[in-house]
């Protein structure tokens, strides 16, 4: 199976999407003729043409607002965010009118609109550039989120996204865009909505997403290894809609949860998770539901210190001993 | 107002002939097709008025921004709608949907929050639509909509339609950043749309010499390169020969332009406004008085022989008719029921049989 990185999987799925459905249109900022600020649309215009990638302004409510109306009329367009940050100052486009133009309208409006864009702190880039959106936007009904941690879970996810007629947030991330992983030839699409089990085991279930599957995954093989605890870690991939039939199903193997999640921990994806987990796998518990999350202040630049910040596979070991406690 | 046409307020002889009736666009309208301008004007004022009157005896929640005495602008505007032409608008959203040509009786029943409104009771009286007439809403936020009415014309370019699309948005809207955004966006790729500027002074209440700095509103387009104009927008005549000028600027030439329209609310901003803390009755009773746009309309039809008092008789009568027809039917209606509540989120959960996701969508 060929071996591409995160990075190369999303630019597979935009080039196929975008050779499938002729209404299906890239725009963002420096998405065309840079490359791509982070390189993921490169080459897209020398193979598509101006008309198919576009580089926008800088003006994310304006050029989101944009997308979202020609998604009205059936074209598709895929908005790339140079950073999810940025989302804030179209956050009137974004949960006003997208997540809401079909239910005002009684049904009769719908938005396949994709928005995606990279999502994370740990790149020294301080508070305003390191936001991870994914409960904010999962709190407006209406919008879908999806967040890969893999490659082919990447290209998987975004041309079910594409292909998807709601508007999906498609949140990526910059340390993963580098990393490689086994991603199959051809039309792969996951259905969102999937959780994955990343790693099976038997005594504490991880739930978590994005990077923070690789932290886990590191941490599960020292508990594996020094503590002789076996972990299974749950990969949701989307947010919302949430697999937490496969949740409630580890739970009730393992009888032990940590929720891990780069997100600041007040009304987190992690905060929902325990609700749904101790109201429905109640008997099932052990002991009390764990959750390691970003220490609580707005991000820190100060390198060595952000890293401590985020979940990290040192915290997460210790999160885990905790949970197993 | 524009200080570019203040001059027009001092017009006080309503039986004058409207000089915009010779553009060619006017010229060639039929004797139905006047009467039919006339008559929505005069169905949009009579449905306002029942519905405040709803609105007063409690039958309407929320807010109620009233679109009397700017009733020229939507019919004018509208009225040149073909196939590939849209609108997309503010929350004083009732004129332009019978303009477009939606039923009053879904459009009452909306506010009435009943389920056979025009969306089904879910938005209100600031959201309407109407995608079959190409009506995209009706829309809450000052000038939010005015990046999907670019959007609108960016599809109708892209999927290589000829038409355009006719955003409109009141003159506090302006000052809003998003609305920067949309006229660069429209000017930078040739996009055919029209930015209108319904300039009704108050932007809510605070008048556009406390609220807009520059010396007019329309003419900030300049900036970004895109024509602009100024009308009349008590005369219905004159608004149809402006925004024909642009719409086919937009639909010709995929060149954007801004066009602000003079025109007066007779009501507060929202019936929730009691409206006396930022202008005089005086001035009210003087737009009313001596710019009313169907007054002024009826008197040049009368004038053309076009219309006689035993048809604008006829046509008030009826138009108070629907109104309360539109009331009676909303009254009699349903609302809907708390399972409706969660119908209309998403596209997949309305058609479980085409769903491609998994897991849950909804949360308690």
């Amino acid at each position: 199976m060929p071996v591409i990185t995160y990075r190369e999987a999303i630019r597979h799925a935009l080039a196929e999407e975008l050779e499938r459905d002729s209404n299906v249109v890239v725009l963002g900022e420096e998405v065309a003729q840079f490359n791509g600020a982070y390189k993921v649309t490169e080459g897209l215009l020398a193979k598509f043409g101006p008309k198919r990638i576009v580089d926008t302004p800088i003006s994310e409510a304006g050029f989101i607002g944009m997308g979202l109306g020609a998604s009205m009329l059936g074209v598709r367009p895929v908005m790339e965010l140079m950073f999810w940050s940025f989302y804030s100052v179209a956050f009137d486009q974004i949960l006003n009118n997208a997540a809401n133009v079909r239910y005002m309208s009684g049904g009769q409006i719908n938005c396949p609109i994709v928005i995606r864009g990279p999502a994370n702190g740990g790149t020294n880039v301080g508070a305003t550039h390191s936001h991870t959106p994914e409960n904010v936007l999962a709190n407006h009904p209406g919008i879908k989120v999806v967040v890969p941690s893999t490659a082919a879970d990447a290209k998987g996810l975004l041309k079910a996204a594409i292909r998807d007629n709601d508007p999906v947030m498609f949140l990526e991330n910059t340390l993963l865009y580098g990393e490689k992983g086994e991603v199959p030839d051809g039309d792969i699409v996951i259905p969102l909505g999937l959780a994955d089990i990343k790693r099976e085991g038997t005594d504490l279930t991880i739930v978590t997403y994005g990077r923070s599957v690789h932290h886990s995954l590191a941490a599960a093989a020292i508990l594996e290894k020094e503590h002789n605890i076996s972990v299974e870690i749950v990969d949701l991939r989307t947010i919302r809609p949430l697999d937490i039939d496969t949740v409630l199903k580890s739970v009730a193997k393992t009888h032990r949860v940590l929720i891990v999640e780069e997100q600041k921990p007040f009304a987190s994806v992690g905060s929902q998770l325990a609700f749904m987990i101790q109201k429905e796998a109640f008997d099932e518990l052990d002991g009390p539901i764990h959750r390691l999350a970003t220490i609580d202040a707005p991000a820190i630049y100060s390198p060595p210190v952000e890293t401590e910040q985020l979940p990290n596979p040192a915290r997460v070991l210790k999160a885990a001993l905790a949970a197993m406690e | 107002m524009s200080k570019k046409t203040t001059a027009t307020a001092d017009k006080n002889d309503a039986a004058q002939v409207s000089p915009a009736a010779q553009a060619p666009v006017n010229a060639k309208l039929t004797k139905d097709e006047r009467i039919e301008l006339y008559r929505k004007m005069v169905r949009i004022r009579r449905f306002e008025e029942r519905s405040l009157r709803a609105y007063q005896a409690k039958k309407i929640g929320g807010f109620l921004h009233l679109y009397i005495g700017q009733e020229a602008v939507a019919v004018g505007a509208c009225s040149l709608m073909g196939k590939h032409d849209h609108v997309i608008t503010a929350y004083r959203d009732h004129g332009h949907a019978i303009a477009v040509g939606m039923d009053s009786k879904p459009l009452m029943a909306e506010l009435y929050g009943k389920v056979t409104g025009c969306s089904k009771g879910k938005g209100g009286s600031m959201h309407y639509f109407d995608p079959s007439r190409n009506y995209w809403g009706g829309h809450g936020i000052v000038g939010g909509q005015i990046p999907l009415g670019v959007g609108l014309a960016y599809g109708v370019k892209y999927l290589g339609q000829k038409g355009a699309a006719m955003a409109f948005m009141g003159d506090g809207a302006v000052n809003q950043g998003a609305v920067h955004e949309a006229y660069n966006l429209a000017a930078l790729w040739d996009l055919p749309v029209v930015f209108v500027i319904e300039n009704n002074r108050y932007s809510m209440g605070t008048s556009q010499e406390r609220s807009s700095a520059g010396p007019g509103l329309a003419q900030r387009a300049e900036a970004y390169g895109m024509a602009w104009d100024v009308c009349d927008g008590h005369d219905v005549y004159e608004v149809r020969a402006t925004m024909d000028k642009a719409l086919n600027r937009a639909r010709d030439e995929f060149k954007p332009s801004v066009v602000e329209i003079d025109t007066y609310r007779y009501r507060g901003h929202s019936v929730a406004d009691p409206d006396k803390t930022y202008r005089d009755k005086a001035e009210i009773e003087e737009y009313q008085r001596t710019r009313d746009p169907i007054t002024l309309f009826q008197q040049t039809l009368l004038g053309e022989g076009v219309l006689n008092e035993a048809l604008v008789e006829l046509i008030d009568t009826e138009a108070r008719a629907e109104a309360d027809i539109a009331a009676d039917f909303s009254e009699a209606s349903p609302y809907p029921t708390v399972e409706d509540i969660q119908k209309d989120v998403y596209w997949e959960v309305d058609n479980p049989t085409q769903r491609t996701s998994q897991g849950r969508l909804f949360f308690e």
